[in-house]
């Protein structure tokens, strides 16, 4: 091995880009896993378009995977690339802006021919010169299809089955960039194909190729380490995806409160794995109704509630906006349900595929009447676990509808988490109808919190009818009474808004005595952070309030907020949660800084929005 | 299977009725359909509180109030699965669903076939009055065609749905005809929906006195009934009449009816229903019968073992459950693949 030049980097971005089947998702994930277990910090992004196939090497079937490792806190799949496998020309014309400069292009030089240029709409033979590639940009230029090719001579698979493999060569390569021993990969590899014997042996020879091609190249390329971090806490880790970690999150919640797990739920991007996820979990005995649109699905979920469950509903924006009677009825029957909504680019179909978080006020007002629900929304892939727990007992212990935010950005993407353990968690501790006090009616309730006695169906002595028509507050019959519709509107708005009183307040981070207050919320949390961290250590004074409770909002949220001379709300939508907050802090004013593009924030784009606020 | 908890008391139809006034129009129909219900419920003999209503919206789904034991009066076509969430989610429950032609027909038209084609374990009664009763008379799915109603000022020019037709289109394993007035024949079929294990759809035929009084006159006008209705019994010879002497029999691919004595015609010549066919196209016949030619089918007309949705997936978490080694919240967690940090 000639080149023994190692570069030690605090982190890097790699991103993997090709065809939606050359398998750049499992490539990506491998490699992330990988660096986590080696001690790295991880996040990943995958970024793929919304046709399962495109034409081959087309711009439009360009998927990617963007992995980022640090060897201290990272908070974002990074920005812009160190470096890029590019599979295909199509691959290289849409990610090349996004390269960092001195950036690496490893790129398979046998779909770099005339039709495969012509494919991705380049004019001229040199696709690096048509792009204007920076000279400072390294190209390792590698025959990955014929490599893979024989690679895997002598096992007699059709070359469809042989071409499949070529991305183990491109994770060979990144292996020995990265320094990173591929005993892990194999490791992995096992665990995947352990069933077929054949696939098993034929992915770690093309692994294996990959990775010594890469050692015995004569390249004058660094080879990089990224160090272990050394801020991580102590503990067990694996690595999730948002997604997975939303239907954890509800396992737990049913475990802990003792009762069953129900999804009713409607496939839909980018929530459908939620529902994939929980189907698979018979063995912790959730039932999972594939229901025959998105109104069944929450209506079965409202059915199995009123019978019992711990229940939920998943979906995206579109879904919502069909669930949105059906949520009203569970604000007037007061059940406890959870709707978990990961955000897309909307409006109607929109960007499937894409992240927004243009479904903000949707949550909070999008009902017919004055119908109060819990909305919030987690930050991160990780916390989607601990934020479907709180909102699957926030549902149960005050009877309400809660609506849980999540995008297609964090849904997606994978972040560190430290395993819980069941006994760790808070208890969950509905307010049930007691033994003894049979009779009372479908709107008792506890005066001081104002949430219902749940009286489960089966039980004796607690019959009742529910429903979606007023109720009086007393006798829990119909009427449509006017002091009482304006008693029974006020109850419900207030048993929402003390709910408050048990959330955790809101915490400042960065620059306590700061010139700018940054606001945020949901799934922006990771560039916003960063930002915010690199321009404090460059000397500014920013502070970041980062909200995941929206209605009720933290009860400190007024006071925290009025404490700053200068606040800038930034969100991806076109002004949402700083419309809101103008209606409950009515004193601030709010500059805001948005984009509706289907994408996170860069962490450039914050940090250049800041000092422009900060002259 | 799942085991009923049948009570050693006897009910009476009072221990079902709850302490709501009932407010339907003076003469409404739904006031027998609710009769029959409490007196079947009683017979049953599975206590209210193990028993849930649950209905939609519309004239017929305030009926919930009227029952003791657990009731929910839902949104506009959404009964049929809030009533599936109910039974999957505790299938000890006895499940009834109260809907009307709208609510089921228009609005909850597809959640009503796919409650049907999963064969969910729960008895519905369909109130069809064959029009909207409750926003005070617009036609509805099955209202005839060419009828005038104030949605319609000059008829209506759609094809109205066949009830029986999209039941055992969309493979329904039971389907059972009534008449609020025959009360004899109400309970019979509504006993044997309560004794079916899965979607067991009941149309009541029952009057709407203000917008559309007499849509099932033909029907109901006592002393033409024994000509007009033939009361289906599984096992038994289609025979009908006031003298007890018509029958059906099979004119190639056709139903027709036969006079017993006549034309060396014999009570052997005419056909036995079979409720328990698996093929439907005999029992489609029997549904789709109209008058003055035919008889109109009643009862059960169909009624097929086929397992319920509910009871499936049941034995299915019990099957996975017996074979993992993951019983616990921890196990799970246990299972993904971890490092230490």
């Amino acid at each position: 091995m000639e080149n023994t030049l190692k570069t030690e980097l605090d982190n890097v971005v790699v991103r993997f880009s090709g065809d939606s089947g050359d398998g750049m998702q499992l490539t990506g994930m491998l490699f992330s896993n990988l660096s986590a277990i080696l001690g790295n910090e991880i996040s990943t992004f995958p970024d793929y378009p919304s046709e399962i196939r495109a034409p081959l090497g087309t711009l439009g079937g360009v998927s990617g995977f963007q992995v980022h490792l640090g060897s201290s806190k990272i908070y974002t799949p990074g920005d812009d690339a160190d470096v890029l496998v590019a599979m295909n020309p199509a691959a290289l014309k849409v990610n090349i802006k996004s390269i960092k400069k001195g950036g690496i292009i490893i790129f398979d030089t046998d779909t770099f021919e005339k039709t495969d240029l012509n494919k991705a709409e380049f004019k001229t033979d040199n696709p690096f010169e048509e792009l204007s590639v920076s000279e400072t940009t390294q190209l390792i230029p590698a025959p990955l299809s014929s490599l893979t090719q024989s690679s895997l001579e002598g096992f007699g698979f059709d070359i469809k089955t042989v071409l499949r493999s070529k991305n183990m060569f491109a994770l060979g390569l990144i292996c020995w960039l990265f320094n990173r021993p591929i005993d892990q990969a194999i490791h992995f590899l096992e665990n995947k194909f352990g069933k077929k014997p054949d696939l098993l042996h034929a992915n770690v020879k093309v692994l294996t190729d990959g990775f010594n091609y890469g050692n015995n190249l004569h390249l004058t390329v660094s080879t990089f380490l990224v160090e272990k971090s050394h801020e991580t806490p102590k503990g067990s880790y694996t690595s999730i995806s948002g997604n997975k970690a939303t239907a954890w999150g509800l396992i737990a919640a049913s475990k802990k409160v003792g009762l069953e797990l129900f999804l009713g739920s409607y496939p839909i991007t980018p929530a459908t794995d939620i529902m994939q996820e929980l189907a698979l979990r018979k063995d912790m005995g959730v039932k999972v109704f594939q229901a025959e649109d998105e109104i069944a699905g929450i209506t079965s979920a409202i059915g199995a509630s009123f019978a019992g469950c711990l229940a939920a509903t998943s979906t995206s924006g579109p879904g919502l906006a069909l669930k949105s009677e059906a949520i009203g009825l569970a604000v007037m029957a007061e059940l406890p349900l959870v709707v978990v909504d990961v955000m897309r680019g909307g409006p109607s179909t929109g960007l499937p595929t894409k992240t927004e978080q243009t479904d903000l006020l949707q949550a909070l007002y999008g009902r017919n009447g004055e119908s109060p629900v819990v909305v919030m929304a987690a930050s991160t892939p990780a916390d989607c676990f601990h934020f479907a727990f709180m909102a699957s007992k926030i549902a149960l212990e005050y009877m309400t509808p809660v609506i849980l935010l999540t995008d297609a950005f964090i849904g997606n993407g994978t972040s560190l988490w430290k395993l819980p353990k069941l006994a760790e968690l808070p208890e969950i501790q509905p307010n049930y109808a007691q033994q003894g006090m049979e009779g009372c009616n479908v709107t008792s309730r506890d005066e001081k919190t104002k949430v219902r006695y749940w009286s489960i169906p089966g039980t004796k002595g607690f019959g009742h009818r529910n429903g979606g028509l007023e109720k009086d507050y007393y006798s829990g019959a119909i009427s449509s009474d006017p002091v009482n519709h304006q008693k029974m509107v006020d109850t419900r708005e207030q048993k929402v808004s003390n709910i408050s009183l048990v959330l955790p307040e809101l915490k400042l981070e960065g620059t306590m005595d700061a010139d700018l207050l940054v606001i945020g919320w949901g799934g922006t949390h990771g560039h916003l952070m960063t930002a915010v961290n690199g321009m404090n250590k460059k000397g500014s004074k920013i502070a970041l309030a980062h909200f995941n409770y929206i209605n009720p909002l933290p009860k400190n949220t007024v006071e925290v907020i009025q404490r700053y001379k200068k606040v800038v709300v930034c969100e991806l939508n076109s002004g949402q949660f700083a419309t809101y907050l103008r209606s409950k802090v009515p004193a601030v004013e709010f500059l805001q800084y948005n984009k509706v593009q289907g994408q996170p924030f860069t962490v450039a784009e914050l940090e250049e929005c800041f000092v422009k606020l900060l002259k | 299977m799942e085991t009923k908890e049948y009570s050693t008391i006897p009910f009476t139809a009072k221990d079902f009725k709850s302490d709501q006034y009932v407010r339907w129009c003076p003469g409404c129909g739904d006031y027998a359909v609710l009769n029959t219900l409490q007196k079947v419920m009683a017979e049953l003999g599975i206590p209210p509180h193990k028993t849930a209503v649950i209905s939609g919206i519309g004239c017929s789904s305030r009926l919930p109030y009227y029952i003791s034991g657990y009731g929910f009066h839902t949104i506009h076509g959404r009964g049929a699965v809030v009533a599936t969430g109910v039974k999957v989610a505790n299938p000890k429950l006895t499940v009834w669903q109260i809907t009307g032609d709208g609510d089921c027909l228009a609005i909850g038209g597809n959640h009503f076939i796919h409650s049907v084609r999963r064969n969910i374990d729960i008895n519905v009664l369909l109130f069809n009055n064959q029009i909207y009763g409750l926003t005070k008379g617009q036609y509805s799915p099955t209202t005839k065609k060419g009828y005038v109603t104030k949605s319609s000022p000059f008829g209506t020019v759609e094809r109205p749905f066949r009830s029986a037709e999209l039941t055992l289109g969309a493979r329904g394993t039971f389907f059972a005809r009534l008449l609020d007035v025959d009360l004899k024949n109400s309970q019979i079929s509504m006993l044997a929906a309560a004794h079916h294990k899965g979607t067991s759809m009941v149309e009541c035929l029952v009057n709407c006195v203000i917008f559309n009084d007499g849509a099932h006159g033909y029907l109901a006008e006592k002393e033409f009934r024994a000509d007009r209705l033939l009361m289906l019994e599984h096992g038994k010879p289609m025979i009908f009449g006031v003298e007890n002497n018509k029958g059906l029999v099979l004119d190639g691919l056709k139903l027709k009816v036969v006079t017993i004595g006549e034309n060396g015609i014999t009570e052997n010549d005419v056909l036995v229903h079979d409720a328990a066919c698996e093929d439907t196209t005999l029992q489609l016949k029997l549904a789709l019968m109209e008058g003055p030619e035919m008889p109109i089918a009643m009862g059960v007309i169909r009624d097929v073992v086929e397992e319920s949705y509910d009871s499936a997936l049941e034995k299915q978490i019990a099957e996975v459950q017996a074979k993992s080694k993951v019983k616990t919240f921890d196990d799970l967690i246990a299972t993904c693949e971890h490092w230490e940090m």
